[in-house]
C-alpha cells in the first residue's frame, strides 16, 4: 500500500496546487538557466556565423566584438594570398538604431562581401544580396517583411532575405548590408562635418572610407590555426587569433559579467527552492504527526514512514518540475532575449530538483522519525 | 524469570515500576504493579487523573519501557528488566491491537483501506489484505460504509472501523484508550458490547482505560490505580 499515493489522492487539489507554486518557482529557475545558455549563444552566434578558422584584426586590439578594431580594406587580398587560407572575407559590425513604424529599432550591422566569407550562413526565406547597394538581410527578430524599406543613416533599404537566429552579444537582431554600404554607413561624414573637413583642407577621400574592422579566412585541414595566427601577427600592424581565441574573448570579456551574476542568481534560486521545497514538506509532515504516531503505534516501519515523506517530496518535485518546464516551453518566445532550453539542462535540473527533494526531506523525516507513537494514545 | 511464564495468561506484570525524573523531580508513575490477564477477559483500568493507567497502557502496549519489573505477553517475556526484543513494533505488529478515544483512523485512507493497512504492514498481499478488511468490517455491521473515508463516518461508525482495524492482525491483546469517550449512552454500550463479543468469539483480552461510568458493568474485572499503585481488583 504506497502511503504516499493515497495521501495525495486524497488531498489532490491541495497538493496540485502546491505543486503549481513549486512549478512557477522552479519554471523561473529553468527560464535563468535559458536566459544563461541565450546569452552565451548570442554571444557566439555573431562570431560563428562566419564560421571562420582566423580572425584578422588591428594590432593590439582584441577586436572586433570586445574593442574596436580598424584595418585597412585591402588586407583581405593580403590574407587570402596567405599559404593555407581558402577563403577570406572583410567584415564591418556596427550597432545602430533606425526608426521603424515610428518606433525604435536596435540592429547589429554586418557588412561584408557577397560571394565571400563573412554573410549570413543560412537565409531561411528571400534571396541573397546580389545588387552593390541598398540590399538588406534581415533577421527575424526585426520583423522586417520581405520587400520592407528601412532607412539606414542617409539611405533606404530593401529587406531581400530573412536569417533566423542572428543576434548580438547585446541581443539586438542582426541585419547584412553589402561591405560598401556599411563601410559608408559607419565611416563616411555626414555632410555638414564633410564641408567642415573641406573647408579645412582635409576633404574625405575614397581611399579613407575602404577600412575593415576585421578579415575572416578559412583554412585547409591540414593548416594548424594557431601557427597561422602566429605567422599572420608577424605583419607588424596586424593582431591574429583563432575561432577558439576569440570565443574565449567574447566569453570571458563581453558577457563575463552577465554570465556570472545570472549564474550567480540561478543558485540562489536552487537555494531558495530547497528551502521552500524543505519548509513545504515540513509542513506537511507537521500535518501528519498524529496519523505517523499512530501508523508507528500500530506496527509501521520507519521505511514506510520515509516512504510516505520522501515519495510526497518526490512526486511534488516531479509535477512542480513538469508544470514549470511546461511553462516555461510554451512562454519563451515572449522573453525579450533569447531563452534557449536544452535537453541536457533540463535534466540536469531535474535531477537536481530530485536531490532536492530528498535533502529537503531529511527535515521532515527527522521531524517524523521522533514522533513517540503514545503521541497517537491522546498522552 | 522464564519459569513464570504460564501459556494461559495473555498478559503479566510482575513487580512492574515507571519512574519519571530524578531526585526532588521523581515522580512514580507505576508502584510494584502486577496484574494477570486472561483469554476472553475484559478488564477496566479505572482511577483518578494522574494515577498511572495511561502509563501502564504504554507499558503493556511496548510503547513506554519500564524501569523494573518483568512482563510476559502472549506467552512471550518481553520485558525482564530490559525489553527483549529489538523491534518492538513489530511485537505491537503481531500481538496487540489498539482502540483509541478519537479513534485516530488514518483520513486519507477509506474504510477498507485503513483496516487493511495493518495487514499491508504484517505482509499480506494487497488483495488478501482487502479481503480480510472486508470481512471485518461485515463482522462489525459497518462494511455498507468501506469506501467511505473518516471524516464521512458518524462517532460510532468511526469506532468500529477502529475496532475492525485493532482486529485485523488476529491480535491477542487488545488496549483500548478510552474507547467510549466520544460517544453517548447507547452507542458507548453498543461499543462495548461489541468488544466483549470479540473477546469471547477469539479468546483475546482486552484492557480499557477508562472514566465512563456507564460502562463499569460491561467490564469482567476492574483494576483499580492509585498513586501509581493497583488498589484494587474488582469482579
Amino acid at each position: 500500500m504506497n502511503l504516499a499515493y493515497y495521501d495525495i489522492r486524497h488531498n489532490m487539489g491541495r497538493f496540485l496546487l502546491t505543486c503549481l507554486g513549486l512549478g512557477l518557482l522552479l519554471g523561473v529557475v529553468l527560464s535563468m538557466i535559458g536566459i544563461y545558455r541565450g546569452l552565451v549563444a548570442d554571444a557566439l552566434t555573431i562570431s560563428r556565423t562566419p564560421a571562420a578558422d582566423i580572425w584578422v584584426v588591428e594590432s593590439g586590439s582584441r577586436g572586433p566584438f570586445a574593442e574596436s578594431s580598424r584595418i585597412p580594406g585591402d588586407t583581405r587580398e593580403a590574407i587570402a594570398r596567405i599559404h593555407g587560407v581558402t577563403e577570406a572575407g572583410s567584415i564591418t559590425y556596427q550597432s545602430l538604431e533606425t526608426t521603424y513604424k515610428a518606433k525604435k529599432l536596435r540592429l547589429y550591422v554586418v557588412g561584408y562581401e557577397p560571394g565571400r566569407l563573412g554573410g549570413p550562413d543560412k537565409i531561411v526565406k528571400g534571396r541573397a544580396i546580389t545588387r552593390s547597394h541598398y540590399e538588406v538581410i534581415a533577421d527575424r527578430r526585426t520583423n522586417l517583411p520581405i520587400g520592407e524599406q528601412l532607412v539606414l543613416g542617409r539611405n533606404t533599404f530593401t529587406v531581400v532575405g530573412l536569417t533566423d537566429g542572428q543576434v548580438s552579444s547585446g541581443g539586438d537582431p542582426v541585419i547584412y548590408i553589402t561591405l560598401l554600404d556599411s563601410q559608408e554607413l559607419q565611416f563616411e561624414l555626414a555632410p555638414s562635418a564633410a564641408r567642415r573637413e573641406i573647408a579645412r583642407g582635409n576633404a574625405q577621400k575614397s581611399a579613407d572610407l575602404d577600412t575593415v574592422n576585421a578579415v575572416v579566412a578559412r583554412l585547409t585541414p591540414q593548416i594548424n590555426p594557431t601557427i597561422a595566427a602566429k605567422a599572420i601577427q608577424s605583419w607588424k600592424h596586424l593582431a591574429a587569433m583563432t575561432q577558439q581565441e576569440q570565443e574565449n574573448i567574447l566569453l570571458r570579456s563581453v558577457v563575463e559579467r552577465a554570465r556570472k551574476q545570472i549564474g550567480l542568481f540561478t543558485v540562489l534560486l536552487l537555494i531558495v527552492s530547497t528551502v521552500i521545497i524543505a519548509l513545504i514538506i515540513y509542513t506537511m509532515t507537521m500535518d501528519k504527526i498524529r496519523e505517523i504516531a499512530t501508523l508507528k503505534l500500530i506496527g509501521a516501519p520507519d521505511r514506510t514512514i520515509i516512504g510516505l515523506i520522501v515519495q510526497q517530496a518526490l512526486a511534488m518535485g516531479m509535477i512542480g518540475f513538469c508544470f514549470g518546464a511546461l511553462l516555461i516551453i510554451n512562454i519563451q518566445d515572449f522573453f525579450p532575449r533569447r531563452v534557449l532550453l536544452q535537453a541536457e539542462d533540463g535534466l540536469a535540473l531535474a535531477g537536481v530538483v530530485m536531490l532536492v527533494c530528498v535533502l529537503a526531506s531529511a527535515l521532515g523525516v527527522r521531524l517524523a522519525l521522533k514522533v513517540d507513537p503514545a503521541t497517537a494514545l491522546g498522552g | 524469570m522464564s519459569d513464570d511464564v504460564q501459556p494461559d495468561v495473555l498478559v503479566k506484570l510482575k513487580n512492574v515500576s515507571k519512574h519519571f525524573g530524578e531526585g526532588d523531580a521523581r515522580v512514580d508513575a507505576l508502584r510494584d504493579v502486577s496484574i494477570d490477564v486472561y483469554p476472553g477477559q475484559v478488564i477496566g483500568l479505572l482511577g483518578p487523573s494522574g494515577s498511572g493507567k495511561s502509563t501502564l497502557l504504554n507499558v503493556i502496549g511496548c510503547i513506554l519501557e519500564p524501569s523494573s519489573g518483568w512482563v510476559s505477553l502472549d506467552g512471550e517475556v518481553v520485558y525482564d528488566g530490559h525489553w527483549l526484543r529489538p523491534d518492538l513494533r513489530k511485537l505491537r505488529l503481531e500481538k496487540i491491537g489498539f482502540i483509541f478515544q478519537s479513534h485516530n483512523l488514518i483520513p486519507f485512507l477509506d474504510c477498507t483501506d485503513n483496516v487493511a493497512i495493518v495487514l499491508n504492514l504484517a505482509g499480506f498481499s494487497s488483495m488478501k489484505a482487502k479481503a480480510r478488511a472486508i470481512e471485518l468490517l461485515e463482522y462489525l455491521e459497518v462494511d455498507q460504509r468501506r469506501h467511505a473515508f473518516p471524516a464521512q463516518l458518524s462517532g460510532g461508525e468511526a469506532q468500529r472501523v477502529a475496532i475492525a482495524r485493532a482486529l485485523a492482525n488476529r491480535p491477542r491483546i487488545i488496549l483500548a484508550d478510552e474507547p467510549t469517550a466520544a460517544l453517548d449512552s447507547v452507542r458507548a454500550g453498543i461499543v462495548m458490547d461489541l468488544l466483549r463479543k470479540v473477546a469471547a468469539e477469539q479468546q483475546a483480552a482486552i484492557l480499557a482505560v477508562t472514566h465512563d461510568e456507564k460502562i463499569y458493568d460491561r467490564f469482567d474485572h476492574i483494576f483499580y490505580l492509585r498513586d501509581g499503585r493497583l488498589e484494587t481488583q474488582k469482579n
